[in-house]
């Protein structure tokens, strides 16, 4: 054995001349944990890796142990990577299987702290070792709580969770909605040729693979079909399904979920498997939402390794992952191979590895008499075979040396007989395959046992769901190949399609002998003794750590899962569960279907939040609503609220002012004169029907019965409980026509209020609802001064004997159409024009130009709180909490008991406990500091001296510095308050400080309501 | 995610353009006044967690905005079948029937 006539090239030592799927005329250089290393294109991470001998890819997260790839696919668990080359472009989690090489890509080990090679964490784990059993969080770190935020930062650092980019991400991100006949899942040969034969009835089919390529494992197969490699059969299809304009074919595209109602997500990798950040105009990872007609699962099966002594050891790998790097990437991963296997199927890697030139030490198979076509191929080749062995234990610490063989006795459960020790740098093993169930799991099937392949297999769905291939345990690629077809007919049959005949290839015929079962190789000590056996790799669970979980009393699966954290993490328990429950089932002394079953949930590979989040991010990250007078509110300075998805101006500061220098000019300047508030937002629901009025008299709790046209109201809505959840002023426009307005953050709400009544319940009410908040641009323009500037303006008749207090009227305003509504919200004399919203500009701007000799005052939303503050409105959702009713709120005259039909609320405000007399009620309180502000959600207490917990008796829900008045001004619930007025009422603050105030009537300006009424 | 059939629209759509407005077939008492305190809070609050089948009322409310009734599942979520409003199920829970 020479190995320099294997190698190509000075560092790449690992690669072969020739074969394999990879370009050997492009040469890649990239980085790993800061060094230069050259592979090619075609190469995934791994393989490049591999092929430049690089044994350690990070370090287990409890025992800081050194490890390697172990696998080529999804199922990888230990070569998870941090790529990115700048800190914009980090990705965490990224599976080395799973990355495909680029020129410059950088990567590094996700948990290898501070350095993979010479790892602090060594020398912890080996001592933490022994103190970090199962059960480890629970035991260890419960106690003192004090110490868990020391603990956490410690093991959030060993656990190797990756960590999320600093800076923006430069990258574009998309997300496409798909419908589709037939929703592939797996372009194997049974993917593949369910493909074919759903395109070739004419469905429409979409077709995904995680992988770069389309073919699964006939990539990495050395079998023929028709008597030619595989791999061009697959190439063939691939041609073939491209022909078809309803065929859309995705490669590097992960189905990380299986949802309702045949709903799938697949993320599909783009630029990010050829560049670092993505090239002008494209997107690096795009979302399918993806709605089927009928789902194929064609997932294929993933190898189990063994379990045994130090199988972590660098160069212990799972077989079919040797042959695959063997065969599609040129990669042998080491010089001198031993083999142990369960089964026929594995002695593939054997041959693979001896006919690629290298040293294949011997097979190990644990069954005393394999016969059968790969068996006869190894004796052919002169391959030692030991037969009834495994291997017990293997030696060195950063790759392989050796390993121990012991003879098994028939069950495989004992060591019977001495050991034996070989040199070698590379352990193959395979306990079989699991199917790959995970999809068919997410819609809540239930996986079940089967026998006769040692594995589970999809259970029943009511999903329309066909599965085909190594999925069902059908491992040759003859039957994966048949399934795909037949299940491609069914589901073509299902959808009212023609049936098209389609031509299978030609498979190879082999014979092969039955594989025993056996996950966990005995050693000569007991379990808990022996050199540590692991089953999940990426948690370091281990053999002993099941059984110990299961002595501890944990009998069902899902408690020794959770007690052991196998499964858990980004690897979900891919290679590791099946082994985990068999010898939780052999510690218990049951079956494996009686230990449980595995559960496994989306999504199957850790998904970007670049891919989930697609264009929703940014300025597109939530809708944004705009007034018809938004520019002009950017123009002159506003500062802006979010109320709903709406941007409504806050206060418009001037040159040098504080926030509250601007609530004082504004609040002062409408009282004074003349203030305009942009009330646009407010929801207004436009209401017709010969029942209209009648419908109203039921929603609200107030009389509607003779509101006369040209006359607004305020109304009070309740819910069945009887509490407020919505205000607001409803006008009559016509007998049949009203014009409701709602707070703007409840329009939606109310809308489907009104609705689902009208609907539900009383459908025989003709009446018909039409939201028209975007329809009218609303100003409201409020002060003494208010009615001089609009008669500036307009050609109506505004005075005080032609337009009173609630009445509205048609007019012109600024020569535009308009409807006034002589309405006030500040206890002001005030007018509400609406005009149709494109106009709404117009006249905003012509009321500041007529406006200027009043000194007219744009106001935002917190001086209108103030305004209405100060005459004791309320503000539904500030002042209420759903737990209020009308009376609480001292709002009796808006509740018409005696209404004929019983409103909404009437019956839930009567209940016992509404009518408690000490109850928590609304009234205006008075700091006896006037210059002190309460703090909104303060609790008030009746006995500041009471010892704590102190009983409260209601928070402050509203609470400013009015300038009008010179002090401060708040409301808030007191129990019993309103037979309270003139006590006390004390708030004990965080800061120390006690605020005491006095209960009073909320109305501070005003209180015979003289200024609306001018 | 749901892919329900709107009897409205008489087609499929996402379930992102519906609502879900809780348990269907709880009428609003004729005489409220009538009632007493349980009575009136059984109306409120009282709502079945079926493991199965559960009678649901939703809304088409990025589309026709019309209430209707779907049957469902609450282990599979399949839907069973959706009813128009004044309308009784044809699928009910062995419980129900
Ligand atoms: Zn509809």
């Amino acid at each position: 054995m020479t190995s320099s006539s294997h190698t190509h090239g000075s560092q790449q030592s690992n690669r072969l001349q020739d074969g394999g799927r990879i370009d050997r005329s492009k040469t890649l250089t990239f980085t790993y944990n800061g060094k230069q290393y050259k592979g090619y294109a075609g190469d995934t991470l791994a393989s490049a890796l591999l092929a430049n001998g690089v044994d350690i890819v990070g370090r287990s997260f409890k025992y800081s142990r050194p490890r390697g790839i172990v696998a080529a696919g999804a199922e990888e668990p230990n070569a998870i990577m941090q790529v990115g080359a700048t800190e914009a472009t980090q990705i965490p989690n990224v599976r080395a299987t799973q990355q495909s090489l680029y020129d410059g890509l950088v990567a590094g080990t996700t948990n290898g702290w501070p350095s993979v090679e010479t790892d602090l964490m060594e020398y912890v784990g080996k001592v933490g070792g022994k103190m970090m059993p199962p059960g480890f969080y629970y035991k260890t770190f419960m106690f003192p709580q004090s110490m868990w935020e020391t603990y956490e930062t410690y093991i959030r650092k060993a656990a190797g969770l990756g960590r999320a980019p600093k800076e923006r991400d430069p990258d574009s991100y998309d997300k496409m909605n798909q419908h589709c006949d037939v929703m592939i899942v797996g372009a194997g040969p049974a993917g593949l040729a369910a493909a074919l034969t759903a395109a070739l009835a004419g469905a429409r089919v979409i077709i995904a693979d995680e992988q770069s390529e389309f073919g699964g494992s006939l990539l990495s197969s050395t079998e023929t079909l028709d008597g030619k490699p595989a791999s061009e059969w697959v190439t063939d299809v691939v041609k073939e399904l491209a022909t078809f304009d309803d065929v859309m074919m995705l490669p590097n595209s992960q189905v990380n979920g299986y949802h309702d109602h045949n709903f799938l997500t697949i993320q599909q990798h783009c630029t990010d498997q050829f560049a670092d950040r993505a090239p002008n105009g494209q997107v690096a990872q795009r979302l399918h939402r993806v709605r089927a007609k009928w789902v194929i699962l064609a997932t294929g099966a993933h190898e189990r390794p063994l379990v045994f002594g130090n199988n972590d050891v660098p160069g212990c790998m799972v077989a079919n992952a040797v042959s695959t790097y063997i065969n599609r990437y040129g990669v042998v991963p080491g010089n001198d191979l031993v083999l142990m296997t369960s089964n026929d199927n594995a002695y593939r890697t054997a041959l693979d590895w001896h006919d690629a030139g290298r040293n294949v030490v011997a097979i190990v198979d644990s069954r005393k008499n394999p016969q059968g076509t790969l068996v006869d191929a190894a004796r052919e080749r002169g391959i030692t075979i030991m037969v009834g062995s495994g291997v017990i234990d293997v030696q060195g610490g950063k790759r392989v040396t050796g390993v121990s063989i012991a003879p098994l006795n028939d069950a495989g459960d004992e060591v019977a007989g001495s050991i034996v020790k070989m040199k070698a740098d590379t352990v193959a093993s395979s306990g079989g395959w699991s199917p790959v169930i995970h999809l068919s799991c997410h819609t809540g099937a239930r996986p079940v046992w089967n026998d006769d392949i040692l594995g589970f297999t999809p259970g029943a769905t009511v999903q329309k769901q066909l599965t085909a291939g190594a999925i069902n345990g059908s491992f040759s690629t003859a039957q994966a190949l048949l399934e795909g077809l037949s299940a491609a007919q069914d589901a073509v049959q299902l959808l009212g399609l023609t049936e098209v005949e389609v031509a299978l290839p030609v498979t190879e015929e082999i014979t092969e002998s039955k594989a025993m079962a056996l996950f966990h190789i005995p050693h000569t000590k007991p379990t808990a003794k022996a050199p540590k056996q692991f089953v999940d790799y990426q948690n370091d669970v281990t053999a002993a750590g099941i059984e110990l979980a299961c002595r501890e009393g944990f009998e069902s699966i899902e408690h020794v899962k959770r007690y052991t954290a196998m499964g858990f993490g980004t690897d979900q328990g891919k290679l590791g569960n099946i082994n985990g429950m068999a010898i939780a089932a052999k510690t218990l002394n049951q079956t494996i279907p009686q230990t449980g079953t595995t559960i496994f949930r989306p999504n199957y590979t850790p998904v970007t939040f670049g891919a989930i989040a697609g264009r929703d991010c940014g300025a597109l990250f939530d809708p944004e609503r705009y007034t018809a007078m938004h520019s002009w509110h950017v123009e002159h300075g506003a500062k802006f609220e979010d109320v709903g998805l709406w941007k409504r101006p806050w206060y418009y500061p001037k040159a040098n002012e504080t926030m509250q220098d601007a609530l004082n000019r504004e609040c002062v300047a409408t009282r004074e004169s003349v203030g305009i508030l942009d009330a646009s937002t407010l929801g207004k629901i436009d209401i017709q029907g010969k029942d209209a009025r009648e419908f109203l008299g039921r929603v609200y709790s107030n009389a509607w019965a003779k509101l006369p046209i040209g006359k607004c109201r305020y109304g009070l809505m309740c819910g069945e409980d009887g509490m407020v959840f919505d205000d607001g002023v409803t006008s009559c426009l016509g007998e049949n026509h009203f014009l409701m307005t709602t707070t703007s953050g409840g329009a939606a709400h109310v809308l489907e209020w009104l609705e689902i009544y009208h609907q539900t319940e009383w459908p025989e009410l003709e009446v018909y609802f039409t939201t028209v908040t975007d329809h009218w641009a609303t100003m409201t323009i409020s002060g003494p001064n208010s009615r001089k500037l609009l008669e500036k303006i307009t050609d109506g008749d505004v005075s005080k004997d032609s337009m009173g207090f609630m009445d509205w009227k048609t007019m012109k305003v600024a020569g535009i159409p308009a409807r006034v509504f002589r309405i006030s919200f500040t206890g002001e004399l005030s007018f509400e024009i609406n005009v149709q919203a494109n106009y709404g500009l117009h006249v905003w701007k012509a009321l500041f130009e007529h406006g200027e000799e009043f000194n007219l005052t744009p106001y935002g939303t917190e001086t209108m709180h103030i305004l209405r503050a100060e005459k004791g409105f309320i503000i539904a959702g500030q002042d209420t909490d759903g737990s209020v009713h009308p009376f609480d709120l001292g709002l009796s005259w808006a509740v018409a008991m005696k209404k004929p039909f019983s409103f909404i609320g009437k019956r839930g405000m009567q209940r016992e406990d509404c009518v408690r007399p000490d109850r928590k009620q609304l009234v205006g309180l008075k700091t006896i500091d006037p210059k002190v502000v309460l703090p909104e959600g303060a609790q008030g207490v009746l006995d500041p001296n009471a010892p704590i917990p102190m009983p409260m008796v209601g928070h402050v829900t509203s609470s400013y510095w009015s300038a009008n008045l010179n002090r401060s001004i708040a409301m808030g619930f007191v129990k019993g308050g309103l037979e309270k007025m003139g006590e006390k009422v004390f708030y004990p603050l965080a800061d120390g400080r006690v605020i005491e105030a006095e209960i009073c009537n909320p109305v501070f300006l005003d209180p015979k309501g003289e200024r609306q009424h001018v | 995610m749901f892919h329900i059939y709107c009897p409205h629209c008489c087609e499929y759509r996402e379930e992102e353009e519906f609502h879900a407005s809780g348990q269907a077939h709880i009428p609003r008492p004729l005489d409220p006044d009538a009632c007493t305190d349980q009575e009136w809070g059984e109306y409120m609050y009282f709502r079945k967690n079926p493991r199965g089948i559960h009678h649901e009322l939703w809304v088409h409310a990025a589309g026709c905005r019309k209430f209707f009734n779907i049957t469902r599942d609450t282990q599979t979520y399949e839907i069973k079948e959706v009813y128009k409003i004044g309308e009784q199920p044809s699928v009910v829970a062995n419980s129900d029937q």
